[in-house]
């Protein structure tokens, strides 16, 4: 399990050192944030001075290991145009988007539990559609347009809740509704196929023999067992939500890392969008490392497997 | 989905009217983009506009519905030759901070905008400006670089007056988040790019031609999405908002309670064609292509249906009301797909061509333009990029044509905008040395009849070989709460200080 261990933290870091490298060319190929600071009027010797000033007049390797290394301490240097720290930014957002994640990942959850064992019970059912179609919708309606129609209804025309900000909690569920609804059905089939492995497995059929009621046979023998891959599932969702809160935090005028990594992405802001990449896949590659470690402490098999 | 919004909308809004609005004495509005800073010199956000009515002043004020010049900062001021400007100063004004106003902080003023070493963002509106000095303590003199007759123009213009000492003590980055004027309103927060919030300057001099501030505080939040804006605007959540897309804006006018302004604004259309070949090699070099062009798209078609809101088609390169603009006896090209498909033959290109077409904002209407050109066998590709990146390569020499539109910074001279493009700058594409001289020369020419003469010639020569195509002027389109008073205004930047509750 150790060896296992240290291959996949390995792995993850030179997944997030490579993403972060590839990030940071791609940004090199976009353009030339000089003249843009420089301003309309600005001379060459002033483009060159800001250039030198920023490091942009050194080789793109150098300026990678460079940055790189400062990251590793923390320092992600100056946003180009608020002239704030960039990680003193990013402090700032992170809680924002994360409480985002969390309540998305806890809808998400709460909302496909509930479906996947009545589905379970009921396979091939009219229930059994009736609950995947409602997950379904969740994947097929593109969330911009659910993130409206739910700021229609809620903020709109029954008024019961905020419609952008993110100054207190209320702001936070239809964008959460909106972000978590996306996750349903991938929560809801693993349920589904969990639990009837469960239901159909021999210690149930036991507990059932027992005479033990069905709901205690449901909650404390089935479900319990069923929902243990869920759990790993749900750490690579929260990392696909982390990349789905641009759109959602545009929408509802959130101010977290998706909407910062959309701004600075347009203005340029290289050493703001250099180290969201880097944050976001590390925490990105963390999660999945989570999720890995755990199915491998759940099912040994997979530790043996390569 | 917009019927959908608004219908909810018309049920509900009429029961539960304005939560936000007149109680409180808080006006909260809303706009898209983050101002990175809220130092006017260094930014060329159109919301900084806006920031910059309600807590700076300049040294003169040019009326919003006149434009008509009249005393601020200066109570006078006059050429007392082409390149010197003198002007006296108002006493008994004090900035935000306690700091009185005097000849120090124009000097100050004029000595950061003018710094080489530490050049603004928008230095094309300062460029004209050598240096400032003290005469006595409320009177200065501007020393112009060469004659520049549109120099009052550009002082009531995003010329705003700082405090020498504060700007000193807190240095450029201090100054864009705590900014101190001598406006109507301060700014007692913000957070960069997500909220500012200014309240009424109860010590706002007398006599200012802005008029005492009503409203006590305005709250502005940052809101990406314009469909948000308008359920918050809906709701009660905001009071005002702006640039609202055209077709939002007449379906919000049918809703009640919210009043929807369209206001004409300077901001001016137009497709810049490579003429000179800049690019490399152009079918834009043939001036019957260029003409051609010209004839396929129905501009007055589209200022009417896709701007609406009492824009206007425009024959030559500037904004009518801006000085030197005329289109008096100029060639105009009527909407005629048959005399562009003639033209296209004759030059060489009977099946049309391919080319890229660059623009950065208003899709939908270069859009059109590209349906009109397909209609005459011409395909363009439309290239869609963010302005800095677009006007990168078109200072690079890199575009064959562009759908640009230019607001001018509100100044109502040519010089800001038909100067941008043709006075031989890394815009010029035309590299027309004719147009250069006479552009040169009206730039400088304190003589305004003249002035007026360079520039219809530049202008005729410029339609008649078709270097641009003029298109419309864009039309801003306000909505806000029923509850507010907000009197129209002729340029573009709403001056909120303005704002008052019915």
């Amino acid at each position: 399990m150790a060896a296992f261990a240290l291959r996949r933290v390995l792995l993850a870091a030179l997944v997030a050192i490579t993403v972060s490298a590839i990030a940071f060319g791609l940004l090199y190929l976009s353009g030339d944030p000089v003249r843009a600071l420089a301003g309309e009027n600005a001379t060459d010797e002033v483009i060159q001075r800001l250039s030198q000033e920023y490091g942009f007049d050194r080789p793109i390797g150098e300026q990678f290991l460079s940055w790189l290394g400062k990251a590793v301490t923390g320092d992600f240097g100056k946003s180009i145009y608020f002239n704030t720290d960039v990680a003193e930014m990013i402090w700032d957002r992170l809680p924002i988007t994360m409480a985002l994640g969390v309540m998305a990942l806890g809808f998400a959850i709460c909302l496909s539990i509930p479906l996947g064992v009545l589905a379970a019970l009921r396979p091939n059912t009219f229930v059994d559609k009736a609950a995947l179609t409602i997950s379904l919708f969740g994947q097929a309606l593109p969330n911009f347009w659910f993130a409206i129609l739910l700021i229609i209804l809620f903020g709109l025309t029954l008024r019961w809740l905020p419609i952008s900000g993110n100054s207190s909690f209320a702001h936070f569920i239809l964008p959460a509704v909106a972000l978590g609804y996306y996750a349903t059905p991938a929560f809801m089939r693993l349920i589904r196929a969990e639990m009837m492995d469960v239901l159909a497995s021999d210690y149930i059929r036991t507990a059932r023999a027992k005479g033990l009621s069905t709901s205690s046979v449901l909650f404390k023998h089935a479900l319990r067992n069923a929902i243990i891959p869920v759990v790993s599932l749900a750490a690579v969702q929260l990392g696909f939500m982390l990349g789905g809160s641009v759109i959602i935090e545009q929408v509802f005028a959130i101010k977290g890392l998706g909407a910062l990594a959309w701004e600075s992405i347009s203005r340029s802001d290289y050493p703001v969008v250099q180290a969201l990449v880097l944050v976001i896949s590390v925490i990105y590659v963390g999660l999945t490392l989570c999720a890995d470690l755990l199915n491998a402490a759940i099912d040994p098999r997979l530790r043996h497997g390569h | 989905m917009r019927k959908l919004v608004y219908g909810a909308a018309a049920s509900f809004v009429l029961a539960t009217s304005a939560m936000a609005a007149s109680g409180d004495n808080t006006l909260n509005i809303a706009w898209k983009s983050e101002l990175t800073t809220l130092d006017r010199f260094n930014s060329a956000s159109p919301e900084i506009n806006i920031v910059q009515h309600l807590v700076f002043d300049g040294l003169i004020y040019r009326d919003p519905d006149t434009f008509e010049y009249k005393p601020a900062l200066a109570t006078e001021w006059e050429f007392t030759d082409d390149k010197t400007l003198e002007l006296v100063l108002r006493r008994g004004v004090t900035f935000q901070n306690g700091e009185p106003f005097n000849a120090d902080d124009v000097v100050a003023t004029i000595k950061y905008i003018t710094d080489p070493d530490n050049p603004i963002v928008t230095g094309n509106n300062t460029s004209w400006i050598d240096s400032a000095a003290k005469i006595g303590d409320y009177k200065v003199r501007i020393n112009l670089k060469e004659p520049f007759p549109a120099a009052v123009e550009y002082l009531a213009g995003p010329i705003p007056m700082y405090p020498n000492e504060y700007l000193a003590s807190v240095g450029k980055e201090g100054f864009s988040t705590k900014p101190i004027g001598t406006g109507p309103y301060r700014v007692t927060d913000s957070e960069p790019g997500r909220s500012i919030t200014f309240e009424k300057n109860d010590a706002y001099w007398d006599g200012s031609p802005k008029g005492k501030p009503s409203i006590g505080k305005i709250v502005q939040r940052t809101i990406p999405d314009s469909n948000t804006q308008v359920a918050e605007l809906l709701s009660g959540g905001i009071d005002w908002m702006w640039r609202v897309p055209e077709d939002q804006a007449s379906k919000l006018g049918d809703v009640g309670n919210v009043t929807v302004q369209a206001n004409e604004t300077m901001r001016v259309g137009f497709i810049l064609f490579d003429s000179s070949g800049r690019a490399g090699g152009s079918p834009f070099q043939k001036v019957a292509v260029r003409r051609a062009i010209s004839h396929a798209i129905d501009r007055e078609s589209m200022s009417k249906k896709l701007v609406g809101g009492g824009s206007r088609s425009v024959h030559t390169l500037c904004f009518p009301l801006q000085f030197g603009c005329t289109d008096e006896g100029a060639v105009k090209y009527e909407y005629s797909p048959d005399k562009a498909k003639k033209l296209l033959a004759e030059a060489g290109y009977p099946k049309g061509f391919e080319f890229d077409i660059y623009a950065f904002s208003n899709r939908p209407y270069t859009e059109a333009v590209v349906n009109y050109l397909r209609a005459v066998g011409v395909q363009a590709n439309l290239r869609f990029l963010q302005f800095p990146a677009l006007f990168k390569k078109l200072q690079a020499g890199e575009i064959q044509a562009a759908h640009m539109n230019w607001g001018s910074y509100g100044i109502s001279d040519v010089s800001a905008l038909t100067s941008r493009f043709f006075k031989g700058g890394k815009t010029d594409y035309a590299q027309d040395k004719d147009v250069q001289t006479w552009i040169e020369k009206a730039d400088a020419s304190v003589n305004g009849d003249e002035r007026k003469q360079l520039y219809k010639k530049a202008l005729d020569r410029i339609a008649d070989q078709a270097y641009a195509l003029p298109m419309f002027s864009y039309v801003n389109y306000l909505a806000f709460s029923s509850d507010l008073k907000l009197p129209p205004q002729a340029d573009e930047f709403p001056h909120l200080y303005r704002a008052a509750w019915k």
